[in-house]
């Protein structure tokens, strides 16, 4: 691609708040004209991105430039940028036309001009007829009209949207996401959109960027990454998918759910462990033995307005969430299919837990700020060691006094047949947990490990 | 950047240090012996033992003052919190006109100057020929008081559940016991710096205590004060007795602030 | 128990009777000679008597001048206390509002003392700067909670569409703190008019403001003129009232 195509470019950009991370070495282009949307949950480091984007931060490390020309140390009011804030930010000492002519009236735009653009910002909003009026009085989607119009009046480069439908209700959401979509269309200016709801950034973008824990996770157009989200966190976060671990038995064939299934991909190796995402509507019923792979028991269906979502048992014990247009009742025996091409396998990003740890002692060995007891046999204390212990051996426990660390449960991914979690540790590391138990988001929770569960090895020191 | 950072702090200082010069200077002179404020005559801490000890001039009528000022203040600000909260819980759930004119009233003895307080509450006191003593200072200290209680209380109930109230009575709790269990602790903290605002108010007053005190020589701090200047020499024990209750208002006020920011914190 | 909304009636009814009475009477004894009668003497007396309308003209620009000495040194100090990046510390506002709880009579008679020492002419000099730093906080204070309080994002979206950091705060900031500086205005102005043993103890009794005047009459048994000067005040208070909007409920609420 041409690089003149590209108006924005970020290269190797970082960012920290004390000693948290929030962004980490983010690279990407913004094509000139598109819709590019910055996807994630809260506190993933989209906003912190949209700031230095816009100015209001500097980053610690890397450089972002705007057609072509580094635009470190701009300071934002120099920048052809503009934003639409969260919650809007409207001045509440100013009127609408006063609010919206801010901008021109700083770059001394004379007075008749600024009377013509801001009608046609006005028409092109459909706010027309309120220029005299109190911003205080409008409504949540009457605000937001008019700070998109206080934005786009000065003709900015790239505009700048921080969550701006977060504060509406869903119905004005829904018309708003035509309208924003209509009005991008028409002024032909890219936008940098930041949101995290999923289903705003598939209606509304050419491009989503999926960012989780200050990492680009995937960036792609809608239909690439809900089709082929390249690890468990895009997928699980990107519309409904049963994600199940597998294991690639070789080239094009894998086995989950206790079959094997033909499939599109490969180069993952033999025998290699994988995640495998099948979308819910994926999952094909059928009246044909020789058509079905496997069968399954019907537990729940609910109607969702346009399909059935039904949650089945498999006849290996998986549970599986599908969509279709017909109902299943619960209880009914069914028979079950998947096509090929709508299985997305993925490399496991880790097969288990491993950290950097000493031994302290005789049968004592720190890792996670903590000293476990596990066997040393064949290391002498102050050893470097790398310890391993498997997802399925740390135990989770509701109360602290045998644990030998505390954390709390940050991500939770069902896999069929049990919980994958994520557990951020009061060390500030993270433990991974395959569970049958339930626990929520953000529980408390001890965490323990047999000394017979941790493994050691040595440690290549470098030097 | 850098720049207007150390303009600011030293601006900041300044401000400070001219702020704190009455104060400071005061907290000096308290130790050394000589009568009047600007005179050294070499450190000594004969006005504090004199000041605990009750050795000195004037002595029971300081110590009265001191008793006074702070009973008035006690006294006055326990009964502005109570009246003050229960007040906010009403004006809270009044409507309309009812609860615009309940503000109005409570703005009207805040917005008026402490001079026209004291005069007021004087002439109404003369007209019902109340004699003038330790209740109408007490009654005076607690109409400027309560607004402010009840400003303080009413923001903490706009971020009250409105229906903890009724789960409270849901869950078989009586009228009484709801107010005590569940409203109150929500209140709480906007009724402690309501009652602490009335009594560092209440102990600081003079004009409005001035006006009501009657004539039967009771006096506070303040008016001790005020007569003691007019006659011209100020009785030296009050300097170390002000750097006290300095220091012990600092104290207070440091620890609050500590512990706000650090429940702000946890947030 | 009843409807909580009856919860008010007690207070109501204090605030009849110490409150709305009080001010009643000042407007029927001003209009009263000293036997009951109703009379507009009072009145005339004062608008007649150059020693009072002298003493209150003189109020009103000490009044001014001290408010706008508190502005001008208030305004950046709460300015640096509300900005984040300048000032991270709440202790330091703390600081700022301690002395307001120092009993003031004593602060005073410590500035003027102060004054002495270094050899200033006790005067007006001395009584506005007496002034000010008595009234300081009382007007930081109220400027800096409008400010803190203030979304960020507003001084951000005017730099976002253009807006050096000196139109940031003339064409915003300015605007948008001006509540503040308001009941900043409302606690220092007519306290200023009205005090009477400050400015005395300030200037060796060489100056009287207005509120001396009130109080000696009101203690020489003169309570009907004492009265009628009282409801000029009161006149005043309600005209800045309604000018300014009362904006003070608002910035002292939760002043500890």
């Amino acid at each position: 691609m041409a690089q003149d195509e590209r108006i924005i470019n970020i290269e190797h950009l970082s960012k920290s708040f004390g000693d948290k991370k929030v962004l980490d070495d983010i690279n990407l282009y913004v094509r000139r004209g598109e819709f590019l949307t910055l996807l994630g949950p809260s506190g993933c480091g989209k906003t912190t991105l949209l700031r230095m984007i816009a100015g209001f931060l500097q980053p610690d490390e890397g450089v972002i430039t705007l057609d072509g020309r580094n635009i470190e140390g701009i300071p934002p009011h120099k920048r052809p940028l503009n934003t639409v804030f969260q919650r809007y930010a409207l001045f509440p000492h100013l009127d609408v036309y006063d609010n919206i002519a801010f901008g021109l009236k700083l770059r001394k735009t004379p007075e008749d001009e600024i009377d013509r653009r801001i009608r046609k910002v006005l028409k092109l909003v459909a706010m027309s007829d309120y220029e005299d009026r109190d911003v205080e009085t409008l409504s949540g989607g009457q605000q937001q009209r008019i700070a998109i119009a206080r934005a786009i009046v000065n003709q900015p480069k790239v505009l700048l949207l921080d969550e701006p439908l977060a504060a509406l209700d869903l119905k004005m959401r829904k018309d708003m996401q035509i309208e924003l979509k209509e009005m991008h269309r028409k002024l032909g200016i890219t936008f940098i959109y930041v949101t995290h709801d999923q289903e705003e950034a598939l209606t509304l973008s050419d491009t989503i960027v999926v960012i989780n824990e200050g990492k680009i996770q995937q960036a792609g157009t809608p239909a690439d990454i809900y089709n082929e989200p390249v690890n468990s966190f895009v997928a699980d976060f990107i519309g409904e998918s049963n994600i199940l671990n597998g294991t690639m038995i070789r080239d094009k064939e894998v086995s989950f759910i206790g079959h094997d299934f033909k499939c599109v991909d490969s180069g993952f190796g033999e025998d290699m462990p994988v995640d495998v995402v099948i979308r819910p509507e994926d999952i094909y019923f059928t009246d044909s033995d020789t058509k079905a792979q496997f069968t399954a028991t019907v537990k729940s269906c609910t109607f969702k307005g346009v399909h059935y979502e039904m949650f089945v048992d498999t006849d290996k014990g998986y549970e599986l969430m599908i969509q279709d247009y017909d109902a299943y009742e619960a209880g009914e025996e069914v028979k079950l299919y998947i096509k090929p091409g709508d299985i997305q396998v993925m490399r496991k990003e880790r097969t288990e837990n491993t950290y950097e740890g000493s031994v302290v002692a005789d049968g004592k060995v720190e890792f996670l700020d903590t000293e476990f007891e596990c066997s040393t046999e064949g290391f002498a204390p102050g050893d470097k060691v790398l310890v391993s212990v498997a997802f399925k051996k740390v135990d989770l426990l509701d109360h602290d006094d045998e644990a030998a660390t505390v954390g709390n449960v940050e991500f939770i991914l069902y896999k069929g047949d049990h919980y994958h979690l994520t557990v951020r540790t009061e060390s500030g590391e993270k433990i991974w947990v395959d569970t049958n138990d339930i626990w929520d988001k953000n529980d408390y929770v001890g965490i323990r490990i047999l000394p017979k569960d941790i493994r050691l090895t040595k440690l290549q020191e470098n030097g | 950047m850098k720049a207007s950072r150390v303009i600011s702090k030293a601006y900041l200082w300044l401000v400070l240090i001219i702020l704190y010069a009455p104060i400071a200077f005061i907290a000096v002179f308290s130790f050394t012996e000589a009568k009047s404020l600007g005179n050294w005559t070499g450190f000594s801490t004969a006005l504090y033992r004199n000041l605990f000890t009750g050795s000195m001039q004037n002595s029971s009528a300081l110590l009265s003052a001191l008793e006074n000022t702070l009973l008035i203040a006690l006294i006055a600000s326990l009964v502005a919190t109570m009246l003050g909260t229960v007040a906010a819980i009403g004006i809270f759930n009044l409507k309309g006109k009812k609860k615009a004119t309940m503000n109005f009233l409570n703005n009207i003895p805040m917005i008026n100057p402490d001079i026209i307080t004291g005069v007021s509450l004087f002439l109404l006191f003369v007209f019902l020929h109340i004699s003038q003593g330790y209740t109408t200072v007490i009654l005076a200290h607690i109409t400027f008081c309560t607004p402010y209680v009840v400003l303080n209380v009413l923001p903490k109930l706009s971020q009250l559940n409105p229906n903890i109230y009724e789960a409270a009575l849901d869950l078989g709790a009586t009228p009484m016991q709801a107010l005590r269990k569940v409203l109150v602790p929500a209140l709480r903290p906007g009724m402690i710096s309501g009652f602490i605002l009335s009594f560092t108010m209440s102990l600081d007053d003079f004009a409005v205590t001035f006006f009501t005190r009657g004539t039967i020589g009771l006096d506070t701090l303040s008016t001790y004060i005020y007569a003691d200047a007019r006659k011209g020499g100020l009785t030296p024990e009050l300097k170390p007795l002000m750097t006290i209750i300095f220091l012990i208002i600092l104290a207070v006020l440091l620890i609050i602030n500590m512990r706000q920011s650090k429940s702000s914190d946890k947030q | 128990m009843g409807k909580r909304s009856n919860w008010a009636l007690p207070y109501f009814i204090f605030l009849v009777l110490f409150v709305v009475l009080p001010l009643l009477l000042i407007v029927v004894y001003a209009l009263q000679d000293g036997s009951g009668h109703f009379t507009l003497a009072n009145i005339a007396k004062f608008f007649s008597d150059g020693d009072s309308l002298g003493t209150f003209a003189l109020s009103i620009e000490v009044a001014i001048e001290n408010t706008l000495l508190c502005i001008l040194i208030g305004y950046p100090a709460a300015y640096i206390l509300a900005d984040k990046s300048l000032n991270r510390s709440a202790v330091t506002v703390v600081l700022f509002i301690l002395p307001m709880w120092v009993n003031a009579l004593m602060r005073t008679l410590a500035t003027a003392e102060l004054f002495t020492m270094a050899g200033i002419q006790l005067g007006k000099g001395t009584l506005l700067f007496g002034m000010c730093y008595d009234y300081l906080p009382f007007m930081i204070y109220p400027i800096y909670n409008v400010l803190d309080k203030m979304d960020k994002s507003y001084a951000e979206a005017a730099q976002d569409l253009g807006a050096t950091p000196g139109e940031v705060f003339r064409k915003i900031t300015l605007p948008l703190s001006m509540p503040g500086v308001m009941s900043g205005v409302m606690m220092v102005f007519m306290p200023t008019v009205s005090t009477f043993a400050i400015s005395e103890f300030l200037t060796n009794n060489k100056i009287k403001l207005f509120g001396t005047i009130i109080q000696e009459n009101i203690n020489n048994s003169m309570w009907n003129y004492g009265a009628a000067l009282s409801l000029i005040m009161l006149v005043i208070i309600g005209i800045t009232t309604v000018l300014q909007g009362d904006n003070k409920q608002e910035a002292m609420g939760g002043a500890v």
